[in-house]
């Protein structure tokens, strides 16, 4: 067990190396003159010499790669302020949100996949497999305004921003947070049911559970013991990779819903040429991506016995 | 090594084989009421973005200061905007840009993928490997924060959103083509063939490529889709197709203060032309994938 966890840890670094690698080129391949963008364009040429060559982008590659990573993350050129205490809350604030969005739409989406299932073929499964592809092909944005035109114009129920007044206890919070989290919800809500669906029709039809069925177990404990444990291992890995998606729905969903998360920080340094701010978002993003699938990874061989047995042997 | 190295007569046999199963796959889908729905709705889409400006009763484009922010009537059946343009003309001849950008994007990274999904599966080993730990890489940043990135900083044009969304489809489609090929090169025809002498090329392209169209094709629906999806939302955040365009990503993201105001109809049929087009695609991709399946 132990070998296996150091050696997907050990892929998972290289992986963030590389990441880490074509930011940076990114970074200095885009078309950005960081002296010309902050002083404007009436500068001096030589002020902004002078000033490139203080922010070091004047420097080799390698020399500006390593003063990057060791001074990571670094200065904000729009803000003219460290990244950090800035990409920090902002984290934080995002990962409130989609893990609002977690809570709901893991339970939702495994019910969903194991009623499918459960109804093969079935006019119950043909609708909600067709709900669930319709919904997560709908761009956020466009169920985000049908939401707010509906819930906060017309009937003025829920907030039309994403941020609470600051001071608001966690309900009044989380109010805030409803119209953001549902189009993330829906989205996401298609692929847990369509994994948790093949998971628990592969699980019906093996030989255990047909087995558990013939030796004359009711239904119900066929499904609750033998089938769903089989079936939702699966679910627990697309769960994982949906981070992805759900990272890109937050960037739609914050600039929509004007919420201060991790999303609207890396759209604003894209459209305002903040490349180290840039790069920062960018990178973190691609830090919590990996470190959720390697606790995917993780879980999945820890509830699986076949891995965690020939791991042990 | 190419096709004109086959014995004609083969050939014709060959393609007279597939043209017969093309058919019946085709009959079954035009049997699916899911099909039939999806493609209903998507040639209606299609005939907009080919016929817009002929349809639509007046310009997109056309300012009118005296009467903005009007409500649905008989004279503007999905109202007007804040200058006063005709919304339901603005929805027909912006289904044009998205009609044209997806596509050309999921064709660009449907044959690329599909190439390097050839390469990796057929050859395995060192070139399996090296590309596999570039799609990992690739996939650690969602679709959308990579569209940003690249048409913040490469400018923003058409062009880049093809290209784009083309490349990072690229590494997806390889993934299934190559899962597919897998399978397929372990069989007899591509042994038979490798006996007869024939070059990996012919292999790859002539032998294997033929009955691995199934899963491309369900995957250039599903990525169809995905398309649509990033490059409206790309749109949305002013990156993607630019103004005048009445394209409907573009004309949310202007219009959405107005809708806050109580002009629900300015954003309102652009969402709801959104989401009749993508799942007009899905539609359709799911009932290929039922059909591939049986």
């Amino acid at each position: 067990m132990t070998r296996f966890v150091l050696k997907r840890l050990g892929l998972a670094l290289i992986t963030l190396w590389l990441l880490s690698v074509i930011v940076f080129v990114l970074g200095q391949v885009l078309p950005s003159d960081p002296g010309r963008s902050v002083l404007g364009p009436l500068a001096e040429p030589s002020a902004v010499r002078a000033l490139d060559h203080q922010l070091g982008v004047d420097k080799p590659l390698l020399t500006q790669y390593w003063n990057w990573i060791t001074n990571f993350p670094g200065t904000s050129t729009q803000y003219q302020a460290p990244i950090g205490p800035i990409l920090g809350p902002a984290l934080r604030r995002s990962l409130e949100l989609g893990l609002f969005a977690f809570v709901i739409v893991v339970p939702l989406g495994i019910l969903g996949g194991i009623v499918s299932a459960l109804n093969f073929g079935k006019p119950v499964d043909r609708t909600i497999s067709i709900v669930g592809q319709s919904a997560l092909t709908v761009p956020e944005f466009v169920s985000g305004i049908v939401l707010i035109v509906v819930f906060a114009v017309e009937l003025k129920w829920l907030p039309v921003t994403a941020t609470a007044p600051t001071g608001s206890g966690f309900f009044t919070d989380l109010k805030y947070l409803i119209l953001p989290v549902i189009p993330l919800v829906l989205v996401l809500f298609g692929y847990i049911a369509r994994m948790a669906r093949a998971g628990t029709v592969e699980a019906l039809e093996s030989d255990y559970a047909r087995t558990a069925t013939l030796k004359g177990l009711p239904r119900g404990v066929v499904i609750r013991r033998h089938v769903l444990r089989n079936s939702l291992l699966p679910t627990i890995t697309v769960i994982a990779t949906q981070t992805g998606y759900l990272i890109g729905g937050l960037v739609v969903v914050e600039v929509l819903f004007r919420y201060n998360g991790i999303g609207s920080l890396t759209y604003n340094a894209a459209t305002q040429h903040d490349i180290p701010m840039l790069e920062a978002c960018v990178l973190t993003i691609g830090v919590l991506y990996m470190v959720v699938t390697l606790i995917a990874d993780i879980g999945f061989s820890l509830l699986n016995p076949r891995i965690r047995l020939r791991a042990a042997e | 090594m190419s096709i004109a190295d086959v014995p004609v007569e083969s050939r014709g046999a060959l393609a007279a084989g597939r043209t017969e199963v093309r058919r019946e796959l085709l009959r079954e889908l035009l049997h699916s009421k899911t099909f039939l729905v999806g493609a209903t709705i998507l040639s209606i889409w299609i005939i907009c973005a080919i016929f817009g400006s002929v349809i639509a009763p007046h310009s997109p484009y056309a300012q009118n200061l005296e009467g903005i922010n009007q409500a649905p009537s008989g004279a503007h059946l999905f109202g007007t905007d804040e200058l006063g343009r005709d919304m339901f003309s603005r929805v027909i001849v912006g289904s044009r840009d998205i009609l044209i950008i997806a596509p050309l994007a999921t064709v660009l990274g449907t044959v690329l993928g599909t190439i390097i999904g050839l390469v990796m599966g057929y050859f395995r080993g060192l070139v399996d490997d090296v590309l596999g730990r570039f799609v990992e890489a690739f996939l650690a940043l969602p679709l959308v924060v990579t569209g940003v990135i690249a048409l913040a900083t490469l400018g923003r044009s058409n062009l880049v959103i093809i290209i784009v969304i083309g490349l990072v489809f690229t590494p997806l489609i390889a993934r299934t083509v190559r899962a597919a090929v897998l399978l397929e090169r372990e069989l007899d025809y591509v042994a038979a063939a490798r006996l007869r002498g024939e070059g990996s090329l012919y292999i790859m392209f002539v032998e294997i490529l033929p009955n691995v169209s199934g899963p491309i094709l369900v995957e250039f629906t599903v990525r169809l889709a995905y398309a649509i999806f990033t490059v409206l939302t790309l749109s949305f955040l002013g990156l993607g197709v630019q103004p005048p365009s009445p394209d409907w990503g573009l004309d949310i993201a202007s219009n959405y203060g107005q809708a806050a105001a109580g002009f629900w109809w300015e954003v309102l049929f652009d969402a709801l032309a959104i989401a009749t087009l993508v799942v007009s695609v899905s539609l359709i991709s799911d009932a290929i994938q039922g059909v591939l399946e049986r």
